[in-house]
């Protein structure tokens, strides 16, 4: 990998977000911005979002292993992923959808632009859909996702990913990002995830948990979501009951 | 109470989302029908690197208030009409010449605080390949007299609030504005940072 230097545009927190400019990641050099981000309040643009009215309206659709239609099953190692989604003082955020999408079980996807030659299977998109619980947790059933390669640096290798989107409540609490797997081994020449600060990057990885592992079933990995943005409503505590 | 130190980080939404995020159903590049009420607009514009050239992999999503300027969200309870059907969000994805387009109507007015007023604005984030986090910004009407009021953009240095700025141009069978998203360099877009703090 060629050295490192860490931009000076970060969003918010530069402990948890990474740098807009990370030169390790090729993609990032004429992508990303080069003047200071303007810092602007919130107003009830940002307050509100799209988050509760889409997720009213997307259908649940969580069981990656069998939404592909076919009436067959994905191959690959069966996971369950689950976890909660919290705002930034703990507290759960119900009713937010999230979308996923990721490779199959031989890092391919399905996406018409990724020519590698892994193999697909014929059983497995890769995407998935489902909405917090009252208790803001959300479940995946799907298949362990495969590295693959890319053009990155010589014999560069993504890390087993899943890409996770979610909304919250408001404009401020939009998160695009993805979860890794705690024991994957190809961390240290991503530049993706060393993109992120270590303490953080840390949080992006999923721990393997055998009590959500279901016997003769699925092995089971969690990981929780913490969105930062404004999730509360100002006017709630003068609202009657 | 936590502080920001417990986020989840943003990562880059990678060149493989389109199957999940703009498969059918999940694209919302008309947010209108010929029942919406408001002026129709199409929003257009293309997202351009560091280097002017298209970035042909770009997620674009908008969110705004209605022709009232009411927002479609429970916090938003002023006493202004909801328009059945009309949600406020779009969210599309730029084509090989870094193309986007969204059909919608031209939002109210929104309150800044408790005393001022925001000229019309629509509210844009970007994604894409490259970009470990997205990026905030606005759309407002160079044509609208609020425009030259509003207090988010008098924040902006002055030699850079042109990039905010989407001109009107009016066809036979539409009016668009049209706004191109720079990335980088010479006529970069402003980009925004949510202080944190309530207006």
């Amino acid at each position: 990998m060629s050295t490192t230097s860490i931009g000076a545009i970060v969003r918010g927190d530069a402990a948890v977000f990474p740098p807009f400019l990370y030169e390790a990641y090729r993609s990032t050099l004429r992508r990303a911005p080069g003047r200071p981000l303007v810092e602007v309040p919130l107003t009830l643009s940002e307050l509100t979002g799209p988050g509760p009215a889409m997720s009213a309206v997307m259908p649940a659709d969580a069981d990656l292993t069998r939404n592909a239609g076919t009436g067959g099953e994905a191959l690959g190692q069966r996971i369950v992923v689950t976890g909660r989604v919290l705002d930034a003082q703990g507290e759960p955020i119900s009713h937010t959808l999230l979308e996923i999408w990721q490779a199959n079980a031989a890092g391919r996807y399905v996406h018409k632009r990724d020519d590698w030659p892994g193999p697909l299977d014929p059983n497995f998109l890769g995407i998935g859909r489902c909405i917090t619980d009252a208790l803001g947790v959300y479940r995946f059933l799907t298949v362990r996702p495969g590295a693959y390669p890319w053009k990155n640096h010589s014999n560069a290798w993504r890390p087993a990913h899943i890409h996770f989107s979610l909304f919250g409540p408001s404009w401020g609490t939009r998160l695009i990002t993805q979860m890794y797997f705690a024991d994957d081994p190809l961390f240290f020449q991503d530049p993706i995830f060393q993109s992120v600060p270590s303490e953080a990057g840390r949080r992006l990885l999923a721990s393997y948990d055998h009590a959500l592992t279901e016997a003769e079933w699925a092995l089971g990995w969690r990981w929780d979501i913490v969105l930062g943005g404004p999730t509360g409503t100002p006017f709630e505590n003068s609202e009657a009951p | 109470m936590r502080t920001s130190s417990y986020l989840t980080a943003s990562q880059t939404v990678g060149p493989f989302f389109h199957d999940c995020l703009l498969r059918d159903g999940a694209q919302i590049q008309s947010l209108v029908t010929p029942a919406t009420l408001g002026d129709h607009i199409r929003i257009a514009g293309r997202v351009l690197d560091g280097n002017g050239v298209a970035v042909p992999d770009a997620l674009l999503e908008l969110w705004q208030a209605n022709a009232s300027g009411r927002y479609n969200h429970p916090l938003d309870a002023r006493d202004l009409p909801l328009d059945p059907g009309f949600t406020g969000y779009g969210r599309t994805g730029t084509n090989a010449e870094g193309h986007f387009w969204f059909e919608t109507i031209k939002p109210g007015p929104v309150p800044f605080d408790a005393t001022t007023m925001q000229a019309p604005h629509i509210c844009l984030a970007i994604f894409g390949r490259g970009l470990l986090n997205h990026l905030l910004t606005r759309l407002y009407f160079a044509d609208d007299p609020a425009t030259a009021n509003d207090p988010i953009l008098l924040r902006v240095p002055a030699a850079r609030r042109g990039s905010l700025l989407a001109a009107r141009e009016a066809t036979s069978d539409r009016v668009v504005y049209r706004l191109d998203i720079v990335l980088q360099g010479a006529g970069e877009t402003v980009f925004f940072n949510l202080s944190g703090e309530v207006a």
